[in-house]
């Protein structure tokens, strides 16, 4: 039953368990924390080494893991609602290659820092425009189109990265290979990423209900009162923003927008359904609960060395997934 | 209250063109609370194209339609789904919901923004899933519903919808025999109690002839005949439309259509 005091219970026990994820990230690492640590490094009491570390490292880090998480994962939920398919990802549909190819251009041409972020952002916007424009419509051959356009224009984004690569002076090479493989470690600041994800949950969540139906059909959305044409403009750029500020800060990490929304909707069951009050805020905060926690261990189970976290995401992921899904069918 | 007076729907030389192709040219018709329209034509005549314009839904290539004496445009599409429904031709469930939480969704254009579905909505889903006969499945998946349940299910949801003037796109498809009598003589009943207007797609003439007091009929060149369906249901005008001779049979002053 939708209900909104269920709603905020659950969207209460995620933000916990993001926190849980992020405290857990500050604690873990080669020079490992107590609860009681970390509590006197953020009343001030603590200073020196131990500060230096949550600080300027590990918080960073986590902040970062939060942000991007909920943001692929909320970008993945507004495109599922788009192509009202399941299937829909930024990956999978070309965004993150577009948003790739727009940062990466900026660098080789050695555009500043600021063009580099308006890069990855038209770049993403441009891959979403692509998708969308050549197909819409209701119809089973209309998303089959929109998917199989999606792939081609993720490999032709592809092909343009190896291209700018191969092309690229042997002094970028290095800053644009670095950038693509991204990890979380390489984080300025997340600020501006959670700013984002907060100014973006902002801007759907008044339209939550608009896209829960939208889901379901565009003719039976406009019927129902649904503003289709600006709710469509409003979800691709909020989409290609959150992607483009994703893979901006963390490079490529698939697989988050695809899943996370899955997961929370089965184990929401039918108690939401695609009820998108629930899922979008919830998705934002399993997504970053995700990553945080699948970066932690990326960088602790093999100490010193780092797994790629994408494969941590994946490993986490896919279990729980597969298990879910198996409940549900029964 | 000048409601009394005023037509639900009216059109004004209303053109329905797709493809470059004219279906329906210079419609003149008007649709009064209480009333049902039967609309009939070939495949392809136009038939669901007309109806999403008659709903707003798609702009005229000429003329013009009001709901209530206004533009679709000056009613705003909420204020709009508050006083039409429409029942699509076909229902998509791309993503997993309960029965109950699909026939809630007609309840969105009357409640605000931030407003979740209350108590009385709910009733009213209630009310519309029993009205269809599906009060035993609310809190089955729709994937799991049959062909039949999933269109009565869609018949729900425009029920919870609660509009004064229902377009549906035809309702009577994969629905048996008795489940497609039931829902024209739901029809009957929202229009004798509530004022409630139907505009119905059918392939049924017979069905038409005795529950449409309305019918309009596309031939899927530009030409339409719209009357009282006791005048324009004769055999002469059915052969024309289905480009099939029908032979109209007499039962107890009843009269029926057959293909010959």
């Amino acid at each position: 039953m939708p209900n909104r005091r269920r709603a905020l219970l659950i969207v209460f026990l995620l933000a916990m368990a993001a926190l849980a994820s992020v405290a857990a990230s500050l604690a873990a690492g080669s020079l490992p924390l107590g609860y009681s640590d970390l509590w006197q490094v953020f009343r001030g009491d603590e200073t020196g080494i131990v500060a230096e570390v949550v600080r300027t490292l590990r918080l960073p880090r986590a902040l970062a893991g939060l942000a991007c998480g909920g943001l692929l994962a909320l970008a993945g939920s507004l495109m599922q609602v788009l192509l009202k398919n399941p299937l829909a990802d930024p990956y999978v549909l070309g965004v993150s290659g577009g948003a790739s190819v727009g940062a990466l251009a900026a660098m080789l041409f050695g555009l500043p820092l600021i063009m580099l972020h308006l890069g990855a952002f038209a770049g993403a916007l441009i891959s979403m425009l692509l998708v969308f424009g050549l197909a819409h419509g209701d119809g089973s051959w209309t998303q089959t189109r929109l998917l199989l356009t999606g792939v081609i224009v993720a490999s032709g984004c592809g092909a343009l990265v190896a291209l700018m690569l191969s092309v690229a002076p042997e002094h970028q090479l290095r800053g644009m290979l670095f950038w693509l493989m991204g990890d979380l470690s390489q984080g300025e600041s997340s600020w501006p990423a959670l700013t984002v994800l907060a100014l973006g949950l902002v801007a759907v969540l008044p339209f939550a209900r608009d896209l829960g139906i939208l889901a379901r059909g565009e003719l039976s959305a406009q019927a129902l009162g649904v503003p289709v044409a600006r709710l469509r403009i409003l979800v691709y750029v909020l989409a290609s923003l959150f992607t483009a500020v994703a893979v901006n800060s963390a490079g490529s990490i698939g697989f988050i927008g695809l899943i996370v929304p899955h997961l929370v909707r089965l184990a929401m069951k039918s108690s939401a359904g695609n009820d998108q009050r629930l899922l979008l805020p919830a998705s934002a905060l399993a997504g970053g609960a995700l990553l945080v926690t699948a970066d932690t261990l990326a960088r602790t189970i093999v100490a010193p060395q780092q797994l790629p976290v994408g494969v941590l995401t994946a490993l986490l992921g896919v279990p729980a997934f597969l298990y879910l899904l198996a409940r549900q069918q029964r | 209250m000048t409601a009394i007076t005023q037509a639900l729907l009216s059109t004004r030389g209303l053109d329905v063109a797709i493809a470059g192709r004219t279906l329906v040219r210079d419609l003149d018709i008007r649709v009064d609370s209480g009333e049902t329209l039967a609309i009939l034509g070939r495949n392809g005549s136009g038939k669901t194209t007309l109806l999403h314009t008659l709903a707003g839904l798609r702009p005229p290539s000429c003329g013009g339609v009001e709901l209530c004496g206004k533009q679709y445009l000056a009613h705003g599409p909420r204020a709009a789904a508050r006083l039409r429904g429409l029942l699509a031709q076909t229902q998509s469930d791309a993503f997993p919901a309960s029965v109950l939480e699909t026939a809630l969704i007609g309840r969105h254009p009357h409640l605000g923004r931030w407003a979740w579905e209350s108590a009385s909505d709910e009733r009213i889903a209630r009310d519309a899933l029993s009205a269809v006969g599906l009060q035993d499945l609310e809190g089955r998946e729709v994937h799991t519903l049959s062909g039949g349940e999933r269109q009565r299910l869609g018949i729900a949801t425009l029920l919870t919808q609660q509009p004064l003037l229902y377009f549906l796109d035809e309702p009577l498809a994969h629905l048996d025999l008795a489940h497609q009598i039931a829902i024209l003589e739901l029809t009957r009943r929202y229009a004798a109690a509530c004022g409630a207007a139907f505009v119905v797609v059918l392939h049924d003439m017979n069905l038409a002839l005795r529950y449409c007091r309305r019918t309009l009929l596309l031939f899927g060149d530009g030409r339409w005949q719209e009357g009282t369906s006791e005048e324009v249901l004769t055999a002469e005008s059915l052969s024309e439309l289905y480009g099939h001779p029908l032979r109209e049979l007499n039962d107890g002053g009843c009269r029926y259509f057959v293909a010959a």
